[in-house]
């Protein structure tokens, strides 16, 4: 390894292939523009690419590649959701991260941890068979378990969370995991530029040229491009891209907050959730705990944090694990989470042809990175939803057809 | 600690108020579409900008209307139902 780094010393030009090749200049046109350089929108170009042979792409990205919610989040993968059209979407991603080190060649850390979801009350119990019983019928690893099997996988916790939420028992779902979640972005889009794909960072888009009701083109802050198909993934920001086009959507924007404790030695095998207690918490491979609750209480469209939210995260850690009392916090953080209604993501088509949605991912988005590339990828070719989203239209909101998720989506909703 | 202003109690911690989304005047619903009406029920200004709220103290049930900046998180002012001069 010295070696090594002695060859990046001593030449004077970079002596490695940058991750991704920079672009001086954007072209005219392109077959497709993907708003968004995050997991999802550089997931979308690479299998726009690798699957469909369409490299004529460009991604645009206000600031940096992963900067967004991608690098955001608390990085859990799971399948166990509530409804039908969740499972098997949810399903189909937990499948392709699984094989996604060996395709980008670029190791994301991906490991499976086992996922509790802890349940305190009557209803919270109810509600996991409920969930046990829809993800068993499509093949699922999903089951119900008791107090003592959370023990047994994590002997250090306080079953009573402080005498004022014991615990009755959990939905545990094996495939559980996580992973690096800036290695996605990265490995998505490698793959991307090295089949042709352009990446512009620094490449704010400011209009959307609508003729007809048919995208003709995007105006970014580095000029104008012409082209017929947009895929829109930009998360916390989609509002003010879908008013650039006069398409109205139910998403509103709540900040979501998380944080890291120090490193400690390696003792929380498994990933824990709780919906009363309002916290997840799993253990990255750098011995940090990775922390997380639910959405702040009102609209904001910033990414700054707050101090009430540590304290009450805390809290309520201390009321699972007493030992942590004397632990520090090291960095907390806040991404801007696109809400909707039920709870579960809009994606597909929309009023203005050529508009392609990816949204409404607010705070599970994560673990749907690559089967929504895949999927949008395929809709935006194909002009029509893929099957695996076609719960997920925005024209549900019309017809009063909602994929009711909220009781598996994420915590305290 | 952030701050809200109730035109009753004076300034506050943030965390005594509920916060209960922008003003939407409804439609008349014996009068609108079917489309229109969806469109209330779901569809919502997402995008930042000044938006006139309905704020609630809770301790003393005081609903009141914020104007608010929801990019720079800036409470701009609070006022009681009916006294927007």
């Amino acid at each position: 390894m010295p070696w090594r780094l002695l060859r990046f010393g001593l030449s004077k030009k970079h002596p490695e292939p940058r991750m991704f090749t920079a672009h001086d200049t954007l072209k005219s046109s392109y077959d497709v523009v993907i708003i968004g350089g995050g997991g999802h929108g550089l997931a979308s170009a690479y299998y726009l690419a690798r699957d469909h042979g369409i490299t004529n792409v460009a991604v645009l990205e206000k600031g940096y590649i992963g900067g967004g919610n991608t690098g955001r989040n608390t990085t859990i993968i799971r399948s166990n959701y509530l409804t039908p059209e969740g499972v098997k979407f949810y399903d189909k991603s937990v499948q392709l991260y699984q094989d996604l080190s060996t395709e980008f060649d670029l190791n994301l850390f991906y490991s499976t941890r086992g996922h509790f979801t802890l349940a305190h009350t009557d209803s919270a119990m109810r509600t996991m068979r409920w969930r046990a019983e829809v993800n068993k019928h499509y093949g699922i690893a999903s089951e119900v378990v008791g107090p003592e099997e959370v023990k047994r996988s994590t002997p250090q916790i306080d079953l009573s969370c402080g005498g004022h939420a014991p615990i009755m028992g959990a939905l545990y779902h094996a495939p559980g995991a996580v992973a690096r979640h800036d290695a996605v972005a990265w490995g998505y889009g490698r793959g991307a530029d090295m089949r042709g794909v352009e990446i512009h960072q620094q490449t704010a888009v400011t209009g959307i040229e609508v003729k007809g009701g048919k995208v003709v083109g995007v105006h970014t802050s580095r000029g104008f491009i012409s082209t017929g198909k947009v895929i829109c993934a930009v998360a916390g920001s989609t509002p003010r891209i879908t008013d650039m086009v006069g398409v109205r959507t139910p998403i509103y924007i709540h900040p979501l907050q998380a944080m890291v404790s120090e490193p400690m030695k390696p003792w929380l095998d498994s990933i824990l959730v709780s919906g009363s207690l309002h916290i997840y918490v799993s253990q990255s491979a750098r011995g940090e705990l990775v922390m997380g609750a639910s959405l702040d209480p009102y609209e904001v469209h910033s990414t700054r944090s707050t101090l009430d939210f540590p304290e009450g995260l805390a809290a309520h850690l201390l009321d699972m694990f007493p030992f942590l009392s004397h632990t520090k916090v090291v960095r907390q953080w806040a991404g801007m989470a696109d809400m909707t209604p039920d709870f579960a993501p809009i994606m597909g088509l929309t009023p203005v042809e050529g508009f392609y949605l990816d949204s409404g991912w607010g705070t599970w988005g994560f673990k749907a990175t690559p089967v929504c590339g895949k999927t949008m990828a395929w809709t935006a070719v194909n002009d029509k939803p893929h099957e695996l989203i076609t719960g997920f239209s925005l024209d549900r909101f019309r017809n009063y057809s909602l994929t009711g998720e909220k009781g598996a989506a994420s915590v305290g909703h | 600690m952030k701050l809200m202003t109730c035109p009753i109690n004076g300034t506050r911690p943030i965390s005594e108020f509920v916060y209960w989304g922008e003003i939407r005047p409804a439609p008349d619903a014996n009068t609108c579409t079917d489309d229109r009406w969806a469109d209330y029920v779901f569809n919502r200004n997402g995008a930042p900008g000044v938006k006139k709220e309905w704020w609630c103290h809770t301790p003393s049930n005081t609903w009141f209307i914020a104007e608010r900046d929801t990019e720079k998180d800036k409470v701009l002012r609070t006022y009681l139902h009916g006294d927007d001069k």
